[in-house]
Protein backbone atom coordinates (compact mmCIF):
# COMPACT_ATOMS: atom_id res chain seq x y z
CA UNK A 1 0.00 0.00 0.00
CA UNK A 2 1.21 3.54 -0.39
CA UNK A 3 2.32 5.69 2.37
CA UNK A 4 -1.28 7.22 3.09
CA UNK A 5 0.38 10.33 5.01
CA UNK A 6 1.05 13.75 4.20
CA UNK A 7 5.03 14.65 4.96
CA UNK A 8 4.26 17.63 6.13
CA UNK A 9 1.73 16.67 8.56
CA UNK A 10 3.99 13.59 9.97
CA UNK A 11 6.79 16.14 10.39
CA UNK A 12 5.04 17.95 13.18
CA UNK A 13 6.17 17.08 16.45
CA UNK A 14 3.58 16.27 18.88
CA UNK A 15 2.76 18.74 21.91
CA UNK A 16 5.02 18.34 24.49
CA UNK A 17 2.17 18.75 26.51
CA UNK A 18 0.08 15.79 25.12
CA UNK A 19 3.63 13.57 26.79
CA UNK A 20 2.61 14.74 29.64
CA UNK A 21 -1.16 14.47 30.13
CA UNK A 22 -0.11 10.65 28.85
CA UNK A 23 1.69 10.59 32.54
CA UNK A 24 -1.10 12.03 34.44
CA UNK A 25 -3.83 10.19 33.56
CA UNK A 26 -1.63 7.00 34.65
CA UNK A 27 -2.55 8.50 37.89
CA UNK A 28 -6.30 9.29 38.63
CA UNK A 29 -5.63 10.64 42.38
CA UNK A 30 -3.09 13.01 41.90
CA UNK A 31 -3.53 16.82 42.38
CA UNK A 32 -2.98 18.78 39.03
CA UNK A 33 -1.76 21.97 38.94
CA UNK A 34 -1.88 21.54 35.42
CA UNK A 35 -4.76 23.13 33.70
CA UNK A 36 -5.09 25.69 31.10
CA UNK A 37 -8.33 26.51 31.91
CA UNK A 38 -10.53 28.80 34.06
CA UNK A 39 -11.94 26.54 37.21
CA UNK A 40 -14.98 28.59 37.34
CA UNK A 41 -18.27 27.35 35.47
CA UNK A 42 -19.86 29.74 32.48
CA UNK A 43 -21.76 32.23 34.36
CA UNK A 44 -25.68 31.23 34.72
CA UNK A 45 -27.14 33.97 32.78
CA UNK A 46 -24.81 33.25 30.28
CA UNK A 47 -25.36 29.00 29.85
CA UNK A 48 -29.14 30.03 30.23
CA UNK A 49 -28.77 32.47 27.24
CA UNK A 50 -27.63 29.06 25.13
CA UNK A 51 -29.94 26.57 26.65
CA UNK A 52 -33.27 29.47 25.04
CA UNK A 53 -31.66 29.83 22.17
CA UNK A 54 -31.66 26.34 21.95
CA UNK A 55 -35.32 25.88 22.98
CA UNK A 56 -36.12 28.66 20.58
CA UNK A 57 -35.08 26.01 17.76
CA UNK A 58 -31.86 28.50 16.60
CA UNK A 59 -30.09 25.28 15.55
CA UNK A 60 -29.37 26.28 11.88
CA UNK A 61 -25.93 28.02 10.69
CA UNK A 62 -25.16 31.54 10.85
CA UNK A 63 -23.52 33.82 8.30
CA UNK A 64 -19.61 32.44 8.30
CA UNK A 65 -18.07 35.50 9.83
CA UNK A 66 -20.77 35.01 12.64
CA UNK A 67 -24.12 36.64 14.03
CA UNK A 68 -24.56 40.07 13.00
CA UNK A 69 -25.61 40.86 16.72
CA UNK A 70 -22.36 39.35 18.16
CA UNK A 71 -19.89 40.79 15.50
CA UNK A 72 -21.14 44.42 16.62
CA UNK A 73 -21.37 43.26 20.34
CA UNK A 74 -17.61 42.34 19.62
CA UNK A 75 -16.87 45.24 17.79
CA UNK A 76 -18.79 47.23 20.55
CA UNK A 77 -16.65 45.81 23.32
CA UNK A 78 -13.15 46.37 21.67
CA UNK A 79 -14.06 49.55 21.17
CA UNK A 80 -14.93 50.17 24.92
CA UNK A 81 -12.09 48.22 26.49
CA UNK A 82 -9.45 48.99 24.43
CA UNK A 83 -10.03 51.64 22.43
CA UNK A 84 -9.58 50.37 18.70
CA UNK A 85 -12.74 51.14 16.65
CA UNK A 86 -13.65 47.88 14.28
CA UNK A 87 -16.53 47.83 11.65
CA UNK A 88 -18.50 45.12 12.25
CA UNK A 89 -19.58 44.51 8.56
CA UNK A 90 -15.65 43.52 7.23
CA UNK A 91 -13.29 43.54 10.28
CA UNK A 92 -14.61 40.92 12.39
CA UNK A 93 -14.43 37.19 12.04
CA UNK A 94 -16.43 34.57 14.82
CA UNK A 95 -14.49 31.51 15.14
CA UNK A 96 -14.00 27.73 17.07
CA UNK A 97 -12.14 29.68 19.34
CA UNK A 98 -8.95 31.67 19.23
CA UNK A 99 -7.16 28.54 18.25
CA UNK A 100 -9.01 28.62 14.52
CA UNK A 101 -8.10 32.11 14.55
CA UNK A 102 -4.44 31.50 15.24
CA UNK A 103 -4.34 28.67 11.99
CA UNK A 104 -6.58 30.33 9.66
CA UNK A 105 -4.64 33.77 10.58
CA UNK A 106 -1.30 32.41 9.24
CA UNK A 107 -3.11 30.60 6.41
CA UNK A 108 -4.19 33.71 5.31
CA UNK A 109 -1.14 35.62 5.47
CA UNK A 110 1.99 33.61 5.19
CA UNK A 111 3.50 32.37 1.45
CA UNK A 112 5.41 29.73 1.33
CA UNK A 113 9.15 30.66 3.02
CA UNK A 114 7.95 33.55 4.76
CA UNK A 115 9.11 33.98 8.11
CA UNK A 116 7.01 34.12 11.20
CA UNK A 117 8.53 34.95 14.61
CA UNK A 118 7.88 32.87 17.92
CA UNK A 119 8.59 34.10 21.01
CA UNK A 120 8.59 31.10 23.51
CA UNK A 121 8.10 29.94 25.91
CA UNK A 122 4.71 30.65 24.71
CA UNK A 123 1.40 28.27 24.00
CA UNK A 124 1.92 25.25 21.72
CA UNK A 125 0.09 25.74 18.51
CA UNK A 126 1.84 28.52 17.29
CA UNK A 127 4.63 26.78 15.33
CA UNK A 128 2.62 23.88 14.43
CA UNK A 129 -0.18 26.65 12.29
CA UNK A 130 2.91 28.57 10.96
CA UNK A 131 4.71 25.45 9.18
CA UNK A 132 0.75 23.67 8.69
CA UNK A 133 0.59 27.69 6.74
CA UNK A 134 3.72 26.85 5.03
CA UNK A 135 5.68 29.30 6.68
CA UNK A 136 8.73 28.89 8.57
CA UNK A 137 8.79 29.70 12.40
CA UNK A 138 11.83 31.73 13.52
CA UNK A 139 11.94 31.20 17.96
CA UNK A 140 12.96 34.32 19.96
CA UNK A 141 13.84 33.07 23.15
CA UNK A 142 12.32 35.06 25.91
CA UNK A 143 14.58 35.48 29.24
CA UNK A 144 13.24 35.63 33.04
CA UNK A 145 16.04 38.73 33.43
CA UNK A 146 13.09 40.64 31.05
CA UNK A 147 10.28 38.74 32.90
CA UNK A 148 9.57 37.10 29.60
CA UNK A 149 8.63 40.19 27.57
CA UNK A 150 9.78 40.74 23.77
CA UNK A 151 12.62 43.39 23.80
CA UNK A 152 13.13 45.67 20.82
CA UNK A 153 16.62 44.38 20.67
CA UNK A 154 15.00 40.39 20.36
CA UNK A 155 13.26 41.37 18.08
CA UNK A 156 15.58 43.17 15.43
CA UNK A 157 17.44 40.52 15.81
CA UNK A 158 15.02 37.78 14.63
CA UNK A 159 14.08 40.44 11.63
CA UNK A 160 15.22 39.08 8.36
CA UNK A 161 14.07 39.98 4.69
CA UNK A 162 11.82 37.01 5.15
CA UNK A 163 9.90 38.22 7.94
CA UNK A 164 5.94 38.82 7.38
CA UNK A 165 4.49 37.69 10.58
CA UNK A 166 5.46 38.24 14.70
CA UNK A 167 3.31 36.50 16.71
CA UNK A 168 2.96 38.65 20.09
CA UNK A 169 1.05 36.15 23.28
CA UNK A 170 0.27 38.49 25.94
CA UNK A 171 -0.81 38.36 28.43
CA UNK A 172 1.01 35.17 28.32
CA UNK A 173 0.80 31.65 28.57
CA UNK A 174 2.31 29.67 30.47
CA UNK A 175 5.01 32.46 32.20
CA UNK A 176 2.04 34.78 33.04
CA UNK A 177 3.86 38.07 31.51
CA UNK A 178 2.58 41.00 30.13
CA UNK A 179 3.60 43.25 27.72
CA UNK A 180 3.01 47.37 28.77
CA UNK A 181 2.62 50.44 26.84
CA UNK A 182 6.01 51.01 27.10
CA UNK A 183 7.07 48.25 26.31
CA UNK A 184 4.73 47.69 23.37
CA UNK A 185 5.64 51.16 22.15
CA UNK A 186 9.24 49.89 21.89
CA UNK A 187 8.62 47.31 19.19
CA UNK A 188 5.46 49.09 17.37
CA UNK A 189 8.27 51.26 16.14
CA UNK A 190 10.64 48.94 15.11
CA UNK A 191 7.44 46.52 13.49
CA UNK A 192 6.37 49.74 11.31
CA UNK A 193 10.00 50.43 10.17
CA UNK A 194 10.32 46.64 8.94
CA UNK A 195 7.10 46.94 7.39
CA UNK A 196 5.87 42.92 8.95
CA UNK A 197 2.57 42.33 10.47
CA UNK A 198 1.20 41.09 14.05
CA UNK A 199 -0.82 38.57 15.10
CA UNK A 200 -2.06 39.57 18.52
CA UNK A 201 -3.11 36.99 20.73
CA UNK A 202 -5.41 38.56 23.21
CA UNK A 203 -7.18 35.49 24.78
CA UNK A 204 -6.12 36.14 28.34
CA UNK A 205 -6.53 40.38 27.79
CA UNK A 206 -8.91 40.40 30.95
CA UNK A 207 -6.54 38.37 33.09
CA UNK A 208 -4.42 41.19 33.58
CA UNK A 209 -3.75 42.53 36.74
CA UNK A 210 -1.72 45.73 37.15
CA UNK A 211 -3.88 48.28 35.57
CA UNK A 212 -5.48 47.19 32.41
CA UNK A 213 -4.57 45.65 29.66
CA UNK A 214 -3.34 47.75 26.24
CA UNK A 215 -3.65 45.74 22.80
CA UNK A 216 -0.37 46.97 20.39
CA UNK A 217 -3.39 47.27 18.07
CA UNK A 218 -4.31 51.07 19.63
CA UNK A 219 -1.39 52.03 19.35
CA UNK A 220 -0.07 54.45 16.49
CA UNK A 221 0.21 52.62 12.80
CA UNK A 222 -0.54 49.73 14.07
CA UNK A 223 -4.08 48.95 13.64
CA UNK A 224 -3.88 47.96 9.64
CA UNK A 225 -1.08 45.90 10.69
CA UNK A 226 -1.95 43.90 13.47
CA UNK A 227 -4.69 40.75 13.33
CA UNK A 228 -5.97 40.58 17.10
CA UNK A 229 -7.25 37.92 18.62
CA UNK A 230 -9.13 37.09 21.38
CA UNK A 231 -12.16 35.23 22.79
CA UNK A 232 -14.58 33.54 25.47
CA UNK A 233 -12.33 30.70 26.88
CA UNK A 234 -10.73 32.31 29.55
CA UNK A 235 -12.35 35.82 30.21
CA UNK A 236 -15.64 34.12 30.48
CA UNK A 237 -14.85 30.61 31.58
CA UNK A 238 -16.34 29.53 28.32
CA UNK A 239 -13.44 26.83 27.26
CA UNK A 240 -16.43 24.00 26.25
CA UNK A 241 -18.06 26.58 24.09
CA UNK A 242 -15.17 27.32 21.49
CA UNK A 243 -15.95 30.24 20.46
CA UNK A 244 -13.11 32.82 19.74
CA UNK A 245 -12.76 36.13 17.23
CA UNK A 246 -10.34 37.71 15.05
CA UNK A 247 -9.87 41.49 14.17
CA UNK A 248 -7.80 43.32 11.83
CA UNK A 249 -8.29 44.81 8.04
CA UNK A 250 -10.75 43.93 5.87
CA UNK A 251 -8.13 42.58 3.02
CA UNK A 252 -6.70 39.99 5.73
CA UNK A 253 -10.37 39.39 7.37
CA UNK A 254 -11.94 38.41 4.14
CA UNK A 255 -9.61 35.78 3.43
CA UNK A 256 -10.28 34.16 6.67
CA UNK A 257 -13.30 34.11 6.05
CA UNK A 258 -12.96 32.27 3.12
CA UNK A 259 -10.99 30.08 4.53
CA UNK A 260 -13.14 29.49 7.49
CA UNK A 261 -16.21 28.62 5.16
CA UNK A 262 -14.42 25.95 3.36
CA UNK A 263 -13.22 24.42 6.95
CA UNK A 264 -15.93 25.08 9.40
CA UNK A 265 -19.01 26.98 8.24
CA UNK A 266 -19.53 29.18 11.32
CA UNK A 267 -18.99 28.87 14.63
CA UNK A 268 -21.23 27.02 16.74
CA UNK A 269 -24.78 28.85 16.52
CA UNK A 270 -25.82 27.84 20.25
CA UNK A 271 -22.08 29.46 21.50
CA UNK A 272 -22.70 32.13 19.58
CA UNK A 273 -26.22 32.88 21.44
CA UNK A 274 -24.57 32.46 24.40
CA UNK A 275 -21.56 34.93 23.70
CA UNK A 276 -24.00 38.01 22.86
CA UNK A 277 -25.31 37.70 26.42
CA UNK A 278 -21.82 37.36 27.50
CA UNK A 279 -20.64 40.52 26.14
CA UNK A 280 -23.87 42.42 26.79
CA UNK A 281 -23.74 41.55 30.71
CA UNK A 282 -20.54 40.25 31.62
CA UNK A 283 -18.69 42.29 33.21
CA UNK A 284 -19.49 42.13 36.83
CA UNK A 285 -18.72 38.50 36.67
CA UNK A 286 -15.65 39.27 34.44
CA UNK A 287 -14.69 41.33 37.74
CA UNK A 288 -15.19 38.64 40.43
CA UNK A 289 -13.50 36.43 38.49
CA UNK A 290 -10.22 38.62 38.07
CA UNK A 291 -10.32 39.52 41.54
CA UNK A 292 -10.47 35.53 42.83
CA UNK A 293 -7.61 34.91 40.22
CA UNK A 294 -5.43 38.15 41.60
CA UNK A 295 -5.94 36.63 45.30
CA UNK A 296 -4.75 33.50 44.47
CA UNK A 297 -1.66 34.46 42.27
CA UNK A 298 -0.87 36.74 45.43
CA UNK A 299 -0.89 33.49 47.21
CA UNK A 300 1.03 31.12 44.85
CA UNK A 301 3.88 33.57 44.38
CA UNK A 302 3.64 33.91 47.89
CA UNK A 303 4.13 30.48 48.53
CA UNK A 304 6.89 29.59 46.28
CA UNK A 305 9.15 32.34 47.37
CA UNK A 306 8.64 31.04 50.66
CA UNK A 307 9.82 28.24 49.49
CA UNK A 308 13.41 29.39 48.19
CA UNK A 309 11.90 29.16 44.66
CA UNK A 310 12.47 32.43 42.57
CA UNK A 311 9.68 33.64 40.01
CA UNK A 312 9.35 37.22 38.68
CA UNK A 313 6.00 38.86 38.77
CA UNK A 314 3.40 37.43 36.76
CA UNK A 315 1.08 40.04 36.27
CA UNK A 316 -1.33 38.32 33.20
CA UNK A 317 -3.03 34.89 32.92
CA UNK A 318 -3.13 32.37 35.67
CA UNK A 319 0.44 30.88 35.93
CA UNK A 320 3.05 31.20 37.70
CA UNK A 321 6.36 30.30 36.17
CA UNK A 322 9.08 29.48 38.83
CA UNK A 323 12.72 28.91 37.87
CA UNK A 324 14.04 25.38 39.76
CA UNK A 325 17.21 25.64 38.09
CA UNK A 326 19.35 25.48 41.27
CA UNK A 327 18.31 21.86 42.09
CA UNK A 328 20.02 20.82 38.88
CA UNK A 329 17.29 18.35 37.41
CA UNK A 330 15.43 19.17 34.00
CA UNK A 331 12.26 20.45 33.97
CA UNK A 332 10.90 17.17 32.83
CA UNK A 333 12.47 15.35 35.48
CA UNK A 334 11.32 17.43 38.45
CA UNK A 335 7.79 17.41 37.12
CA UNK A 336 7.76 13.74 36.55
CA UNK A 337 9.61 13.05 39.86
CA UNK A 338 6.70 15.32 41.51
CA UNK A 339 4.03 13.94 40.02
CA UNK A 340 5.37 10.26 41.00
CA UNK A 341 6.19 11.17 44.73
CA UNK A 342 4.23 13.64 45.46
CA UNK A 343 1.39 13.40 43.24
CA UNK A 344 1.17 16.64 42.25
CA UNK A 345 1.02 17.40 38.56
CA UNK A 346 2.76 20.60 37.48
CA UNK A 347 3.75 21.27 33.33
CA UNK A 348 7.19 20.92 32.85
CA UNK A 349 8.30 24.87 31.11
CA UNK A 350 9.79 22.51 27.78
CA UNK A 351 5.80 21.64 26.95
CA UNK A 352 6.20 25.59 25.66
CA UNK A 353 9.45 25.80 23.83
CA UNK A 354 13.10 24.48 24.72
CA UNK A 355 13.39 27.76 25.99
CA UNK A 356 11.18 26.85 28.80
CA UNK A 357 14.39 24.21 30.31
CA UNK A 358 14.42 24.91 33.80
CA UNK A 359 11.05 26.32 34.43
CA UNK A 360 7.62 24.72 35.36
CA UNK A 361 4.22 25.94 34.47
CA UNK A 362 2.00 25.88 37.72
CA UNK A 363 -1.67 26.80 37.04
CA UNK A 364 -3.65 28.90 39.69
CA UNK A 365 -6.92 27.99 38.07
CA UNK A 366 -7.69 26.13 41.15
CA UNK A 367 -9.55 26.82 44.62
CA UNK A 368 -7.56 28.07 47.38
CA UNK A 369 -7.86 25.03 49.47
CA UNK A 370 -6.53 22.77 46.25
CA UNK A 371 -3.60 25.21 45.87
CA UNK A 372 -2.83 24.88 49.84
CA UNK A 373 -3.01 21.34 49.86
CA UNK A 374 -0.78 20.88 46.67
CA UNK A 375 1.97 23.72 47.77
CA UNK A 376 2.47 21.45 51.02
CA UNK A 377 3.40 18.53 49.25
CA UNK A 378 5.35 20.55 46.31
CA UNK A 379 7.57 21.96 49.79
CA UNK A 380 7.51 18.90 51.25
CA UNK A 381 9.60 17.69 48.03
CA UNK A 382 11.81 20.75 47.66
CA UNK A 383 13.10 20.08 51.35
CA UNK A 384 13.60 16.53 50.77
CA UNK A 385 15.50 17.94 47.54
CA UNK A 386 17.60 20.24 49.32
CA UNK A 387 18.27 17.44 52.13
CA UNK A 388 20.10 16.18 49.01
CA UNK A 389 18.01 14.16 46.19
CA UNK A 390 14.64 12.67 46.07
CA UNK A 391 14.25 8.77 46.87
CA UNK A 392 14.08 7.60 43.13
CA UNK B 1 -9.62 47.06 51.83
CA UNK B 2 -12.58 46.85 53.94
CA UNK B 3 -14.56 45.76 50.47
CA UNK B 4 -12.41 43.10 49.67
CA UNK B 5 -12.16 41.85 53.45
CA UNK B 6 -15.83 41.45 53.87
CA UNK B 7 -16.56 39.44 50.47
CA UNK B 8 -13.42 36.75 51.34
CA UNK B 9 -14.86 36.59 55.03
CA UNK B 10 -18.10 36.77 53.78
CA UNK B 11 -17.39 32.83 52.13
CA UNK B 12 -14.83 31.57 54.19
CA UNK B 13 -14.89 33.55 57.92
CA UNK B 14 -12.18 30.69 59.22
CA UNK B 15 -9.25 31.65 57.06
CA UNK B 16 -6.63 32.70 58.98
CA UNK B 17 -5.34 36.20 59.08
CA UNK B 18 -1.80 35.55 57.01
CA UNK B 19 -3.52 33.92 54.23
CA UNK B 20 -5.72 36.54 53.98
CA UNK B 21 -3.54 39.59 54.46
CA UNK B 22 -1.02 37.30 51.62
CA UNK B 23 -4.30 37.26 49.50
CA UNK B 24 -5.20 40.47 49.30
CA UNK B 25 -1.48 41.93 48.74
CA UNK B 26 -1.81 43.62 52.84
CA UNK B 27 0.18 43.25 55.42
CA UNK B 28 -1.13 41.04 58.54
CA UNK B 29 -1.20 43.97 60.69
CA UNK B 30 -3.28 46.31 58.40
CA UNK B 31 -5.66 44.04 58.03
CA UNK B 32 -6.10 42.69 61.22
CA UNK B 33 -6.64 46.27 62.66
CA UNK B 34 -9.59 46.57 59.70
CA UNK B 35 -11.00 43.50 60.92
CA UNK B 36 -11.08 44.51 64.66
CA UNK B 37 -12.18 48.26 63.35
CA UNK B 38 -15.54 46.36 61.83
CA UNK B 39 -16.53 44.48 64.45
CA UNK B 40 -16.15 47.46 66.76
CA UNK B 41 -18.91 49.45 64.04
CA UNK B 42 -21.13 46.52 64.10
CA UNK B 43 -20.15 45.78 60.09
CA UNK B 44 -18.64 42.55 61.26
CA UNK B 45 -21.88 40.70 63.68
CA UNK B 46 -21.09 37.26 64.07
CA UNK B 47 -19.28 34.39 62.53
CA UNK B 48 -21.38 31.59 61.82
CA UNK B 49 -20.98 28.25 60.28
CA UNK B 50 -23.28 27.09 57.20
CA UNK B 51 -24.57 23.77 58.20
CA UNK B 52 -27.16 21.71 56.22
CA UNK B 53 -28.97 20.18 58.85
CA UNK B 54 -30.79 17.72 56.19
CA UNK B 55 -27.62 15.73 56.52
CA UNK B 56 -27.67 15.24 60.22
CA UNK B 57 -29.72 13.64 62.13
CA UNK B 58 -30.97 16.50 63.98
CA UNK B 59 -34.77 17.13 63.46
CA UNK B 60 -35.28 21.04 62.82
CA UNK B 61 -38.36 22.55 61.37
CA UNK B 62 -38.04 25.93 59.60
CA UNK B 63 -40.86 28.37 59.07
CA UNK B 64 -41.24 31.55 57.38
CA UNK B 65 -44.17 33.63 58.72
CA UNK B 66 -45.61 36.41 57.04
CA UNK B 67 -46.95 38.92 59.63
CA UNK B 68 -49.52 42.16 59.20
CA UNK B 69 -49.25 44.07 61.98
CA UNK B 70 -50.77 48.00 62.81
CA UNK B 71 -47.92 50.36 63.83
CA UNK B 72 -49.20 51.93 67.00
CA UNK B 73 -48.40 56.08 67.51
CA UNK B 74 -45.10 57.01 68.70
CA UNK B 75 -44.02 52.96 68.05
CA UNK B 76 -43.73 52.58 64.93
CA UNK B 77 -42.66 48.87 63.66
CA UNK B 78 -39.18 49.30 65.35
CA UNK B 79 -40.66 48.42 68.51
CA UNK B 80 -42.91 45.48 67.15
CA UNK B 81 -40.25 44.21 65.64
CA UNK B 82 -38.24 44.07 68.97
CA UNK B 83 -40.75 42.38 70.97
CA UNK B 84 -40.88 39.62 67.99
CA UNK B 85 -37.08 39.08 67.81
CA UNK B 86 -36.47 38.85 71.20
CA UNK B 87 -38.03 35.16 71.56
CA UNK B 88 -34.66 33.05 70.65
CA UNK B 89 -36.62 30.82 68.60
CA UNK B 90 -36.74 33.59 65.99
CA UNK B 91 -33.62 33.45 63.65
CA UNK B 92 -34.73 36.09 61.44
CA UNK B 93 -37.02 39.39 61.55
CA UNK B 94 -37.82 41.67 57.68
CA UNK B 95 -39.46 44.64 57.53
CA UNK B 96 -41.16 44.16 54.39
CA UNK B 97 -42.55 46.01 51.36
CA UNK B 98 -46.14 44.82 49.90
CA UNK B 99 -48.48 42.75 51.09
CA UNK B 100 -47.14 42.31 54.12
CA UNK B 101 -45.21 43.92 56.98
CA UNK B 102 -42.97 41.68 58.54
CA UNK B 103 -41.18 38.43 57.64
CA UNK B 104 -40.45 35.97 60.79
CA UNK B 105 -38.03 32.65 60.34
CA UNK B 106 -38.39 30.52 62.95
CA UNK B 107 -36.81 27.37 63.62
CA UNK B 108 -37.96 24.90 65.64
CA UNK B 109 -38.02 21.18 67.12
CA UNK B 110 -41.04 19.84 65.46
CA UNK B 111 -44.13 21.75 63.74
CA UNK B 112 -46.32 21.54 67.03
CA UNK B 113 -44.21 23.97 68.56
CA UNK B 114 -44.25 26.49 65.31
CA UNK B 115 -47.75 26.70 65.86
CA UNK B 116 -47.86 27.11 69.16
CA UNK B 117 -45.54 30.09 68.84
CA UNK B 118 -48.38 31.64 66.33
CA UNK B 119 -51.37 30.91 68.59
CA UNK B 120 -49.48 31.42 71.82
CA UNK B 121 -47.41 34.28 71.52
CA UNK B 122 -47.37 35.96 67.80
CA UNK B 123 -50.81 36.46 66.81
CA UNK B 124 -52.21 37.46 70.37
CA UNK B 125 -49.60 40.57 69.96
CA UNK B 126 -51.76 43.52 70.35
CA UNK B 127 -50.47 45.01 67.13
CA UNK B 128 -50.46 41.76 65.21
CA UNK B 129 -53.52 41.58 62.51
CA UNK B 130 -52.87 38.10 60.81
CA UNK B 131 -50.25 35.88 60.14
CA UNK B 132 -49.51 33.19 57.43
CA UNK B 133 -47.16 30.29 58.01
CA UNK B 134 -44.83 28.33 55.30
CA UNK B 135 -42.73 25.65 55.93
CA UNK B 136 -39.75 25.22 54.47
CA UNK B 137 -39.57 21.68 52.98
CA UNK B 138 -36.08 21.67 51.52
CA UNK B 139 -33.31 24.27 51.17
CA UNK B 140 -31.59 24.01 47.92
CA UNK B 141 -29.06 27.09 48.50
CA UNK B 142 -28.62 29.26 51.41
CA UNK B 143 -26.17 32.17 51.98
CA UNK B 144 -25.07 31.88 48.05
CA UNK B 145 -23.76 28.24 48.36
CA UNK B 146 -25.87 25.09 47.24
CA UNK B 147 -26.29 22.65 49.54
CA UNK B 148 -27.27 19.57 47.91
CA UNK B 149 -24.16 19.22 45.24
CA UNK B 150 -21.13 18.21 45.76
CA UNK B 151 -18.51 20.14 43.55
CA UNK B 152 -16.77 17.84 41.54
CA UNK B 153 -13.62 19.57 39.02
CA UNK B 154 -14.30 18.14 35.91
CA UNK B 155 -11.52 19.03 33.41
CA UNK B 156 -8.98 17.48 32.54
CA UNK B 157 -6.10 17.30 34.49
CA UNK B 158 -3.26 19.01 32.07
CA UNK B 159 -4.42 20.96 29.08
CA UNK B 160 -2.32 23.66 26.90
Amino acid sequence: MRNPLADKAVAIKPSGIRKFFDIVSEMPDAISLGVGEPDFETPWHIREEGIYSLERGRTFYTSNSGLKELKQEICSYIDRRFRVPYRYQDEVIVTVGGSEAIDIAMRAMLNPGEEVIIPQPSYVSYEPCAILADGVPVIVELKEENEFRLTKEQLLAAITPKTKLLILPYPNNPTGAIMEKKDLEEIASVIIEHDIFVLSDEIYSELSYNGGHVTIASLPGMRERTILINGFSKSYAMTGWRLGYACGPAEIISQMVKIHQFAIMCAPTTSQYAAVEALRNGDADVAVMRESYNQRRRFLVHRLREMGLTCFEPYGAFYVFPSIQKFGMSSDDFATTLLQEEKVAVVPGTAFGDCGEGFLRISYAYSLESLKKALDRVEHFIQRLDKGGANS
Amino acid sequence: MREKILAVIEKNSRIDLHDLAVLLGESEAAVANEIADMEKENIICGYHTLINWDNTSDEKVVALIEVRVTPQRGMGFDKIAERIYQYSEVQAVYLMSGAYDFMVMLEEKTMRAVAQFVSDKLSPMDSVLSTATHFVLKKYKDHGTVLSQKIQDERMLVTP
